[in-house]
């Protein structure tokens, strides 16, 4: 990561397929502006390609992102979220300070990366993310 | 304490099972016997994967089948290579091999239930019946509460809570109820889950996680006759 003194939350994205998850990931990045942005990671499908869910993949996308200031974690649907929430109660397979956001998929991701980006707290990023769920699209 | 009034509440003939048994003291039941229970899952996993995933074509993504049996084949493997000694242990590994391996829903929910069974078992090397059946009840109470199904969802729920309700008679009872729960989700309209989506379309097909949780019950019976 950059030698910024700062840490910032780190972005870890969760979907059943690898391409929606990077493309999300992408877009995220691209609307957080340029300069230093969040670390973000994508955890999409299972280890070999299919759609799903791997934990192991999830797991080691939070451990890529987490600079010491927490992590925040969204997900799509369905196997995506049981598994975060199945590896939050284990214990040891997030790194401390992981917290599930239940957020709109790729609004509440914009809405985290670039709120992470602009230096703020786990919480801060949650809350962004959390009210993508008010913007009305009618 | 609590069961012995549900006992003496019981019908005759069971009573007097209960009787002949506790008179002979519980079979305690050691790390091999759910070492056997585990292996006689992934077998019979692997036996009705096609009906697994036949089951799951209509109402789901077709995959029921083929995820258990990677997540069930990858736990016989770990427990041959860890050789976990206790009962708890078994069960905590046999959990957290699922939810890392079997890629759908039923992972992070079937890996719940074991591991909060191992979990309650703590690290005794040998656990009684009952302790088993309070163990499940705990893990059961734990897929509720990740999955948010309650019984009549058309979940495995609406398997495994009959057969821990069950369980305490027998392991061929909670069988019986586990397979009695997994076929009344038929005429059921989905709650949870991606079956859910198709609302009144769901109703008609048996739901396969109630029918895997069925067998990973008759997988007990199995486990103690050998």
């Amino acid at each position: 990561m950059s030698d910024s003194s700062k840490k910032m939350v780190g972005i870890v994205l969760v979907s059943h397929s690898a391409a929606v998850a990077e493309s999300v990931a992408e877009l995220a990045t691209g609307l957080a502006g340029g300069g230093v942005t969040a670390p973000v990671a994508a955890a999409g499908g299972t280890a070999d390609g299919g759609l799903g869910t791997s934990a192991e993949l999830v797991s080691q996308a939070a451990f890529a992102v987490d600079q010491g200031a927490g992590v925040a974690v969204l997900m799509d649907l369905g196997s995506a979220v049981l598994t975060v929430k199945a590896l939050l109660a284990e214990g040891d397979e997030l790194p401390e300070n992981t917290r599930l956001v239940d957020a709109p998929f790729v609004e509440g991701a914009v809405a985290a990366v670039v709120t992470a980006s602009a230096g703020a707290d786990l919480a801060a990023v949650e809350a962004a993310a959390k009210e993508a769920y008010t913007y009305r699209k009618e | 304490m609590e069961r012995a009034g549900l006992y003496a509440g019981a019908a005759l003939g069971q009573v007097s099972e209960v009787n002949v048994r506790t008179s002979q003291g519980d079979p305690l039941l050691d790390a091999d016997f759910f070492r056997r229970w585990m292996t006689a899952a992934a077998a019979s996993v692997d036996r009705e994967a096609e009906r697994l995933t036949a089951l799951d074509s209509p109402i789901g993504d077709a995959d029921h089948g083929s995820n258990m049996q990677r997540g069930f084949r990858a736990v016989t493997a770990v427990l041959e290579r860890e050789a976990p000694d206790t009962p708890g242990a078994v069960l905590q590994l046999a959990g957290r091999q699922l939810i890392s391996t079997v890629g759908g829903a039923s992972g992070p929910l079937y890996g719940t239930l074991l591991r909060r069974a191992g979990k309650a078992l703590g690290d005794a090397a040998e656990v009684t019946e009952e302790q088993l059946a309070d163990a499940l009840r705990a893990g059961v109470d734990a897929v509720m509460a990740l999955g948010g199904a309650t019984p009549g969802d058309k979940t495995m729920v609406d398997a495994l809570v009959p057969a821990v309700d069950a369980l305490g008679t027998s392991f061929e009872a909670a069988s019986a109820a586990a397979e009695k729960g997994a076929v009344a989700t038929t005429p059921l309209q989905a709650r949870k889950g991606r079956a859910s989506y198709l609302g009144e379309r769901s109703i008609g097909h048996q739901d396969p996680g109630a029918t895997s949780s069925a067998l990973l019950i008759a997988a007990l019976v199995e486990a103690a006759g050998e």
